[in-house]
């Protein structure tokens, strides 16, 4: 075929689409290692490997823990994270302490795993203040408003690069999330100006309760990424390996001056889309979620661990213990911590607060409030 | 006349402008099988099929400048943004296009377009999930407000929203969608934009109120009666434009005034109330005018909110403040 009527080929165009992003798998269902070379191209150490493990079953048992408490009318908002262990902890790995965190309203597990107190999850769930104030732990509060995030980490990895900084901004966002603005936003800016960020798109299938195929009609959300020029993969996301891996050599690309990477990761998100009343059987069957669960990503780490002789039911239930005996200590801390005052939010709008405000400050000061 | 929520007047509404238009079509982020995060959809896609009641991709942008594009194709879009705080997403196609676009094209276009959204604080949601920005949506000229305190209202002036040929801002409040149950007229009616209503007559003094406070206002009026002080209720029902005439008559039977908004003090509608009184009614004036709203802060997530929001007591305070004014 001549060139010309080659390139007016719309269908071939879209039928291309659909093979240009082959999904990166390390570690298969079973446990077993799909890719080889890869892994031993990673390096990753023993170490490595138990404390990914350790990241995921973290993010498991709090998940477990914050969803009962949400029930309980003890948490505020709580978005279960169950299903995203890969794509959420694993992922964070590769990623140090210098390196800043902009996560969404799921992404708490990715927050703690950097050192964000529990407690003040717990409360930030619960609406208080003190759950926003990160001290010196390199993240934001999760983000509400979706792809605000990702505009605001090119911010941040334009500002590193400015600045020298050995470090990347790396930001999550969902399938709902990649239909924004912002997010494609973001990704462009970061590529305008080479910045060292990495972004993760988060396909868990729905956005609440509209599937991935009413987002868009691209069949890789990481197609969004070649629209910025950045370079763009999909990683299964229910495989710790494929995407520790791919965080870290995007991470590697994004901090040598090369500009930002898009990560697409495959999961499900097998609960609620929150806990505030949301019933996913209205929007998706039970059998497609048991499907999911085949996948289950803790399984699969689990499995390879105990074959390498790095893990044992043992040392779990041991690990999950101490996990929980940290969360009873988080909630205690939490429910001690002082009611939030009307007279501190006035205060905390504006730094010099002006007359009226001032006026409003001493009212409520004097109610006790 | 049925007993129903205010959100279920509101389905019922949607209903009723589905079933006599064919070119209304209701669309947003989760409105369609799922009915809605709030079920306010509940039961129209299944009824009226995924072409006119339909999801979008998560881009509220998107969603504005479809509706937007969908009224130049002579359609009459509905559209939902899920929560009232993500109204920003939207500004450009809210205040910056479809506000002027009657203005540009000379009124040779309409673009009959409602953005309904759930508003308001009280109910414990996350951030900016509970925010009033009625008063950004009031100060662009081109864009009507309107922000129905009960269910008849609801279903009335969504009604009347989705007959209008310009953009209505339908402002729904969270707290009310399942708190309150009143009698809702049946079948199709209107209930007429721009126009407040006496939601309670007095001769003391008037309170000028509008959506989630007007519920609070007319039980500090009861409070009030028992000590002896007659208090005259108004609804706005559209706080934008605002029906003078209605506030103007009970101005001049009470001479006493005190507006109540949910909204921060510097934002909402309360101060263009209070000028429009000062300029056009201050001599029938027997003391300053009052106002009840929540405090200048950036609105506070859910767990103080009820310390931070104006309350019934509140409005008792200000309203004995106000009459016992020499
Ligand atoms: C700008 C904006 N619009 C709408 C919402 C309401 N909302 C919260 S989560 C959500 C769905 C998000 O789906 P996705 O991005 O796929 O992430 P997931 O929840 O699946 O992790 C929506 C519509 C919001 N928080 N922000």
């Amino acid at each position: 075929m001549v060139k010309g009527l080659e390139i007016l080929d719309f269908k071939k165009q879209l039928e291309a689409q659909d093979t240009e992003f082959p999904t990166l798998e390390v570690l298969n269902n079973d446990g077993k290692l799909v890719d080889q070379a890869l892994f031993d191209d990673a390096g990753i150490s023993d170490e490595d490997l138990v404390n990914i493990m350790q990241r995921m079953i973290k993010q498991y048992v709090l998940n477990e823990r914050s969803t009962k408490l949400a029930k309980q009318g003890r948490l505020g908002f709580v978005a279960p994270t169950r299903g995203q262990e890969a794509s959420q902890s694993a992922t964070s790995y590769a990623f140090n302490d210098d390196d800043f965190l902009m996560p969404g309203y799921r992404d708490i597990p990715q927050m703690i795993h950097k050192g964000f107190p529990i407690y003040k999850a717990f409360l930030w769930s619960r609406g208080h203040q003190i759950g926003n104030e990160m001290g010196d732990v390199k993240t934001w509060f999760p983000q509400i408003i979706i792809g605000a995030q990702f505009v605001q980490a090119a911010g941040i990895a334009l500002g590193m690069k400015m600045r020298g900084k050995k470090s990347v901004a790396y930001t999550y966002t969902g399938d709902g999330g990649s239909s924004q603005g912002d997010t494609y936003e973001g990704m462009n800016t970061a590529g305008a100006y080479k910045a060292n960020a990495v972004f993760f798109i988060q396909n868990n299938g729905f956005a609440i309760s509209t599937p991935r195929n009413l987002q868009s009609a691209a069949p890789h959300l990481a197609s969004k990424g070649w629209g910025a020029g950045i370079p763009s993969i999909v990683v299964d996301g229910m495989d710790a390996l494929a995407c520790y891996i791919a965080a870290k050599k995007a991470r590697e690309w994004a901090v040598s001056g090369n500009g930002p990477v898009l990560i697409e990761t495959l999961c499900d998100r097998l609960e609620p889309h929150s806990m505030s009343g949301d019933d996913p059987l209205r929007y998706r069957t039970k059998e497609d979620i048991e499907e999911w669960y085949k996948k289950d990503p803790l399984i699969r780490m689990r499995i390879f661990l105990e074959a390498k002789g790095l893990w044992s039911s043992d040392i779990e239930e041991k690990y999950i213990a101490e996990i929980n005996s940290e969360i009873d200590d988080a909630v205690k801390q939490a429910d001690n911590v002082p009611k939030q005052k009307v007279s501190d939010f006035i205060k905390n709008t504006l730094e010099n607060p002006g007359y009226i405000m001032e006026e409003q400050i001493k009212k409520f000061e004097g109610e006790g409030k | 006349m049925a007993v129903k929520t205010y959100i279920a007047a509101i389905t019922e509404a949607l209903d009723l402008a589905l079933e006599r238009d064919e070119n209304v079509l209701v669309f947003g982020e989760d409105v369609g099988e799922n009915g809605g995060v709030f079920r306010a959809t509940e039961g129209l896609n299944a009824k009226y099929g995924k072409d006119r009641v339909f999801n979008t991709p998560l881009a509220e942008s998107a969603i504005g400048g479809m509706a937007i594009g969908l009224a130049t194709e002579d359609f009459r879009p509905v559209m939902e943004i899920q929560f009232f705080g993500f109204i920003f997403e939207v500004m450009d196609s809210i205040a910056a296009q479809m506000a002027r676009n009657r203005f540009r094209f000379s009124s040779t276009k309409q673009f009959p377009i409602v953005v309904r959204s759930p508003y308001g604080g009280g109910t414990h949601t996350p951030e900016m999930h509970a925010d009033n920005l009625e008063g950004l949506m009031a100060q662009t000229p081109g864009l009507r407000v309107v922000m129905p305190s009960n269910p008849a209202d609801a279903k009335g002036l969504l009604l009347a929203s989705i007959e209008s040929n310009d953009p209505v801002i339908f402002l729904e409040n969270l707290k009310l969608y399942r708190s309150i149950k009143a009698e809702v007229p049946e079948g199709y009616y209107t209930t007429p934009l721009d126009k407040a209503a006496v939601a309670r007559e007095g001769s003391d003094i008037t309170v000028v109120t509008y959506g989630g406070m007007v519920g609070n206002c007319l039980k500090a009026a009861e409070n009030l009666e028992k000590e002896g002080i007659s208090v005259e209720v108004i609804d706005l029902r559209t706080v934008s434009p605002i029906d003078v005439e209605t506030i103007g008559k009970s101005v001049e039977k009470t001479g006493r005034v005190v507006v109540a908004q949910e909204a921060q003090r510097q934002a909402g509608i309360a101060s263009n109330i209070m000028a429009e009184i000062s300029e056009r009614f201050i001599l029938s004036l027997k003391a300053p005018i009052g106002r009840v709203s929540a405090p200048d802060s950036v609105y506070p997530f859910s767990m103080a909110e009820n310390d931070w929001l104006p309350q019934v007591d509140d409005v008792v305070a200000k309203v004995k403040e106000i009459v016992e004014y020499d």
